[in-house]
């Protein structure tokens, strides 16, 4: 266990920076972009706000045992099975 | 090891060392959540096979003649959600893991203990919102929640039904959790990973699958509620969302949630095995690796459910093939504990009764479970009896035995009293007959034809002397449930006094005192043997009286 103590400043700093992504979704979703880039970038704001918690709300940024590692790894794999194997259907599916 | 205890007139020990409604609701002890669990998932479990009764006695008659159309289908969605979320997944590791990872692992609790008693007091609010679900006129959804017919069709109570299994799944992540550390942190000296009893390792592995998969079940019902309350379109697809994505996030969960129903089981199988053969574990380590094997697989194969919701050819020969894999681990278990049997000296007491109608009813329901893996076959049965047979075999013939066969192993130690055998023993008789006489003319009654979750099959009036003999089982078994309850509190004041090990039986728990104290060990304790040594037991399994 790390006993990093993130300054206020920096939480105060991320929260922000997640409010801003918000609303720039909230903004995005509003505007009609070409193709299928609305979703490309709600997903990926999503992403980059999900990081951010996991990295300093969760303190991952400052753990330096394996076994934090081992549940980040093991919990981000199994998002991948979630997502590759949904896709083996989406991708071959026949639509009509 | 000595167990030194206080003497205060009587011993003290988890149960007496406090009184009163407060001592219980605000208790951090292991012990006392673990029995606050066994009260409330048996609560439910009689509210759930109270909705099976009425659904069995309604099947009794071809015509549908005792409960409207709409409230058979109230009927069958209650039951499921009552019995999954609200009886089998919490059972095993909330009551009997609860109470006993702790012991066997030499620790005084959880990692955890405070976080023991929220995830009770989350189960009792998501129980509190089921029922009043239920109380309200209930929910029609079938207990999968399916898209769009949940989402845009019905107007019965989907969102608190929807809420409740979301609340009671953050119970159950939270217990999950508990396990993983304690498992890791708290183990005693000498502990080692490959000197853990099975049921440890079992649990360890089911937590995995609830960390791992309860969060998708989660927000995927809280989508369908915010669906129906806000027509997101995730779902819909006149909104552009797809209904079977609803199916694939449900059952990415949904098939390894039957793990987390049935692993806890193979944990107490094993533990009983060992004890009433007088034998060590045939293959401790590939009985190890292959609950982890089972919990990891099980996480790759749920779109069998899938096969004719119309998901793409390719996906479902993949999800078919990977379907097959979870028979290896599995019958790597069954081959194992028959391995463990083989020249052991066996009795017959009722923990042993159960163990033995787990491990072949969980054989019949895992074999089955390779007929609906194939795709061929699965067109031809999918959503008949012969799916709802399947199941039961492995959540009812498995889990719910292995459940019964555990208390029965246990009672001693959690109650400080013997139940009375021939009672027990009768019971576990009860319930084996009982099981087989509802469920196999299920499996005959699916291949012929008859469709699952229909009230009225007066187009087939042959499939009624089948369902005849379903709902006599379902009797049997009815008298089979209730009985060890009445005996499990007739004993709790009448029972003999139970010694510390009635079994002389391996393992920590046997070495405290039953009732445990409250902190479990007097002192420190120090593994220096390996898990089951029978070997060095002289003593056989005491004669019952
Ligand atoms: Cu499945």
């Amino acid at each position: 266990m790390s006993e990093h103590v993130s300054s206020l400043k920096l939480y105060i700093g991320i929260w922000i920076t997640l409010l801003i992504g918000t609303l720039v979704t909230v903004l995005v979703a509003g505007v009609n972009l070409p193709g299928p880039l609305n979703a490309v970038v709600a997903l990926t704001i999503a992403t980059i706000k999900a990081t951010l918690v996991v990295l300093f709300f969760m303190h991952v940024k400052y753990a330096h045992d394996k076994i934090t590692k081992v549940v980040i790894v093991a919990a981000l794999f199994w998002l991948a099975i979630l997502l590759a194997l949904s896709m083996a259907d989406y991708t071959t599916r026949l639509w009509t | 090891m000595a167990t030194a205890v206080l003497e205060s007139g009587e011993r003290e020990t988890y149960l007496n060392k406090e009184y009163g409604i407060k001592s219980w609701l605000l208790t951090v002890d292991h012990k006392r959540i673990a029995l606050l669990y066994l009260v409330s998932i048996t609560f439910f479990f009689f509210i759930g096979g109270f909705f099976a009764l009425l659904i069995r006695l309604e099947l009794l008659t071809p015509a549908g003649d005792l409960v409207q159309a709409d409230t058979y289908n109230k009927l069958f969605t209650m039951h499921g959600q009552v019995m999954v979320f609200f009886f089998l997944i919490p059972a095993v590791p909330a009551v009997l893991g609860n109470f006993l990872i702790p012991i066997m692992i030499g620790a005084k609790d959880l990692a955890f203990p405070r976080v023991n008693l929220l995830s009770w007091y989350l189960y009792i609010i998501g129980g509190a919102l089921m029922l009043y679900t239920i109380l309200n006129g209930g929910v029609d959804t079938g207990w999968t929640f399916y898209t769009p017919l949940s989402t845009e069709f019905l107007n019965t109570h989907v969102v608190t039904a929807g809420l409740a299994i979301f609340v009671a799944g953050f119970s159950s992540i939270l217990t999950g959790l508990n396990f993983v550390v304690t498992t890791h942190r708290m183990r005693a000296p000498g502990m080692t990973w490959s000197r853990l009893p099975l049921f440890v390792w079992a649990h360890y592995a089911t937590s995995i699958i609830q960390l791992l998969g309860t969060p998708v079940l989660a927000i995927t019902l809280l989508l369908v509620v915010c669906e129906r309350l806000f027509h997101l379109g995730i779902f819909n697809p006149a909104l552009g969302g797809d209904p079977l994505l609803f199916q694939h996030l449900f059952w990415f969960y949904s098939h390894p949630a039957v793990y987390i129903m049935i692993l806890p089981g193979m944990g107490i199988v094993s533990e009983i095995v060992c004890c009433f053969s007088r034998k060590r574990i045939f293959g401790y380590t590939a009985m190890a690796l292959a609950l982890l094997g089972i919990a990891v697989v099980g996480f790759l194969v749920w779109a069998h459910h899938m096969f004719v919701a119309g998901i793409s050819l390719y996906a479902a020969m993949i999800f078919s093939l990977l379907s097959y894999f979870v028979a290896v681990p599995s019958a790597i278990k069954v081959f194992n504990w028959t391995s463990t049997m083989y020249k052991g000296s066996i009795t017959y007491q009722t923990p042993m009764l159960y163990a033995f109608g787990f491990i072949g009813l969980f054989t019949m329901g895992g074999l089955t479970g390779l007929f609906l893996a194939s795709l061929g076959i699965d067109v031809h049965v999918t959503d008949t009896y012969f799916v709802v047979a399947h199941f039961h075999y492995i959540m009812v013939g498995g889990m719910v035995m292995a459940y019964l066969g555990g208390m029965h192993f246990w009672w001693p130690k959690i109650s400080g009293r013997m139940y009375p055998e021939g009672w027990g023993r009768l019971a576990a008789l009860l319930v084996f007959v009982g099981f087989n006489l509802t469920f196999f003319p299920q499996f005959i009654l699916g291949y012929m034809g008859m469709p699952r979750r229909y009230w009225d099959y007066s187009h087939s009036p042959e499939f009624q002397i089948l369902n005849v003999l379903s709902t006599a089982g379902a009797t049997v078994l009815a008298v089979g449930y209730v009985l060890p309850m009445i005996y499990f509190l007739w004993s709790m004041r009448y029972g003999k006094p139970a010694p510390d090990n009635p079994w002389n039986a391996a393992g920590l728990e046997w070495m405290v005192p039953s009732p445990p104290p409250t902190f479990n060990f007097e002192e420190q304790p120090v593994v220096t043997w390996e898990a089951y040594n029978y070997d060095e037991i002289k003593e056989e399994v005491p004669v019952a009286q």
